[in-house]
């Protein structure tokens, strides 16, 4: 199954009940086979929106209520989603939003990227707000990775980004779904569904007190700091006796991973880092790991992005070099596994 | 008088406008048909002149004054 | 003597921050006084705008939900397309519908969502300070017009009724004006019409109530509201302009 189909599955086995989308290349496929699966369950609905804008707000709407929502696009239009963002990470609603990168700046190219690494792991909207965002490599993942996003997103009532690119949403693998879709849609505890029976409820951060929302900054930091504590996941390839190891996520870890096979058959002890969770960014076990790795080289599809969390985290403890093809230009392994082999023998890394 | 004109006895009713609540927009006084809201020249606590009714069974209890204010101060009572 | 007129139930007790004189107060009474009648409180949301009735929350005594500038039509999609048996409404001024939620507006419109929209119309962004708005009058001075409307520059402003009427999404528009007694009982009659739309599943509905805005215009309460009902009406003629129930015109 292509990779936008299979995120769209994982959602309506996860208990999708909203889908608002809007037409941007490279994810269409996405918000076709939620037009032709979701739009016909009972209590579910598919929506084309006027715009993102508008699909960020539905989706805000339909959280609000209790059910599972969604949206998906790609980098331009995850721009235009921003502020939507920030009003659900401010009203600690769940919401799952799917960004299928493609090079920037300006309306890019619709070819694969990932430039929107800092947006995605800093947040693009206004305000002291963070938000989890994964780092799938393979459709398998886009699947895993969908649901997960959704029971992360209920259970720290956070809006979960879900990192792809072009290529991973139009490339396809086998995939197994692990999960039947639910007959009946869930709705959230607590969710804001009329004052029957109780007291009326207001959903909102306006306020002309500044402490009162101090108070919400401070109490959703909390929240950000158990998250990282317990859902901080990354992966390692040929890591044990590397004394290279490249760090990247998603697509570039797959061309990556191609590069490594090479070089260790030709003898080159060289391994792979790679961050699942992109935010929070799993910063102690690279720390962990550069006690015995000195050389890491850094490989982006953008400008160089990523590496700053990296140089953060190792801290000077180890020397960092960047190999980086932004605007939708898509590496071979030959070309990453010659910097990494030139790179090795700069660095005298040779036995 | 006509059968309609006697049916017209005085229909008696009465404002409570609570002064607190009060802005002094004097939207009352201006639209009551029977002129009886005057603005008084004391303050509340807001520091607004209030408006008052001015008791003299001249209100027939029609509720205007209810309905144009805006910060629902003003109760209507009638037979 | 019977007491025949007090506060709505679903109106909570706070007194209100609006100015004296100010449309939102009566607009906010009306709505609840509706929500009772029709005994709405308990399955009802409400969604205020940014803006001077951003606080409506702490008057509705109705579940309520914050949405962000221009986007209520689109929150209000959400829940009606997730809950449809949600009674909502929102509660939108000039700028956050005719201006920069127009196109939020236009399309839950245009897909006949059954959603209930407040629409405040009092020619100028309140809260801010009283900015031009889409609705300003031509020649209106306002803090960004300062030597007043002047449509070669800023244009005409922009009549919502008569823009989405047309559309077959709409089952119900009304243009009403808090100008005197009469206009504000033709409010009631008109709110209550369209929470019935919505109750009846018929398609969107929407109030536009021209409100007066005396601190904003530099007028008294008595000259504002004399001025929406003299002046805006020109502008923003009042009455029915869309109601599938009755396609004649006028009531």
């Amino acid at each position: 199954m292509d990779g936008n189909s299979a995120i769209a599955e994982a959602a309506i086995r996860a208990g999708l009940r909203c889908y608002f989308g809007y037409p941007i290349t490279p994810q269409n496929e996405l918000t076709e086979y939620m037009a032709l699966h979701l739009g016909r369950r009972k209590g579910c609905t598919f929506l084309q929106a006027e715009s993102e804008v508008a699909a960020i707000n539905m989706v805000y709407g339909a959280s609000l209520v209790g059910a599972r929502a969604m949206t998906s696009s790609s980098s331009p239009g995850i721009s235009l989603k921003q502020e939507g963002i920030s009003y659900l990470a401010a009203c600690e609603l769940p919401a799952v939003i799917v960004n299928m990168q493609r090079g920037g700046p300006g309306l890019g190219s619709i070819s694969a990227a990932q430039s929107d690494y800092f947006q995605a792991t800093r947040g693009g909207g206004h305000g002291d707000y963070r938000t989890i965002v994964l780092g799938p490599c393979s459709v398998q993942e886009l699947a895993d990775m969908t649901m997960r996003a959704f029971d992360l997103a209920d259970k720290y009532k956070i809006p979960v980004m879900i990192l792809g690119d072009g290529v991973l949403g139009q490339m396809k693998e086998p995939v197994d779904f692990k999960r039947e879709a639910p007959d009946v849609t869930p709705t959230r505890e607590g969710a804001l569904m009329g004052a029957r029976g109780r007291a009326s409820r207001v959903v909102k951060t306006f306020t002309s007190n500044p402490s009162e929302l101090e108070e919400i900054n401070w109490s959703l930091f909390r929240r950000y700091q158990l998250i990282k504590k317990n859902e901080t996941t990354w992966d390692t390839f040929m890591t044990d006796d590397a004394r290279l190891v490249v760090v990247t996520y998603g697509i570039a870890a797959r061309i990556a991973k191609g590069a490594i096979k090479n070089l260790r058959a030709e003898g080159l002890k060289v391994g792979l880092y790679r961050p699942v969770t992109l935010w929070p960014f799993p910063d102690e076990p690279l720390r962990e790991l550069s006690k015995n790795v000195k050389q890491f080289l850094v490989f982006e599809m953008n400008m160089g992005q990523m590496i700053e969390d990296v140089q953060l985290a190792l801290a000077g403890q180890g020397e960092v070099s960047f190999y980086g093809r932004p605007g939708g230009v898509i590496p071979t392994p030959d070309e990453v596994g010659r910097v990494m082999s030139r790179l090795y023998y700069q660095k005298g890394l040779r036995s | 008088m006509t059968d309609k004109q006697s049916s017209l006895k005085r229909v008696k009713g009465t404002i409570v406008i609570s002064s607190e609540s009060c802005k002094g927009c004097e939207l009352c006084i201006s639209f009551c048909p029977k002129g009886v809201i005057k603005l008084s020249d004391r303050l509340n606590a807001a520091g607004y002149q209030f408006a008052y009714l001015v008791d003299n069974g001249e209100c027939t209890g029609c509720a205007v004054c209810a309905l144009v204010c805006p910060e629902v101060a003003i109760e209507v009572y009638r037979d | 003597m019977k007491l025949i007129y007090s506060r709505p139930k679903s109106l909570k007790k706070a007194a209100f921050h609006y100015c004296p004189g100010c449309g939102h107060s009566v607009a906010h009474r009306v709505v609840c006084e509706v929500i009772d009648e029709m005994e709405l409180q308990d399955k009802t949301i409400g969604i205020p705008p940014p803006g001077c009735s951003v606080f409506a929350y702490n008057y509705f005594d109705v579940d309520m939900a914050e949405s962000a500038h221009g986007r209520g039509a689109a929150v209000a999609t959400g829940i009606k397309r997730a809950c449809p048996q949600i009674i909502v409404f929102t509660y939108q001024g000039d700028g956050d519908l005719a201006g920069i939620g127009t196109a939020e507006t236009i399309h839950a419109a245009n897909r006949g969502e059954n959603i209930t929209t407040i629409f405040i119309n009092n020619a100028v962004y309140g809260m801010t300070g009283g900015q031009m708005a889409p609705t300003t009058l031509c020649g209106m001075k306002t803090t960004t017009t300062p030597y007043g409307r002047d449509h070669v520059i800023e244009g005409y402003p922009l009549r919502m009724s008569e823009m989405l009427a047309p559309l077959d999404g709409v089952a119900y528009i009304e243009r009403v004006a808090i100008s005197s007694p009469a206009g504000i009982r033709r409010m009631k009659k008109a709110v209550a019409k369209a929470f019935q739309t919505q109750i009846d599943n018929r398609g969107f509905s929407m109030v536009e109530i021209l409100s007066p805005c005396p601190t904003n215009w530099k007028m008294t309460p008595a000259q504002s509201w004399k001025w929406v009902g003299e002046e805006m009406t020109q502008v923003f003629p009042l009455g029915v302009y869309k109601d599938v129930m009755e396609p004649k015109h006028a009531d």
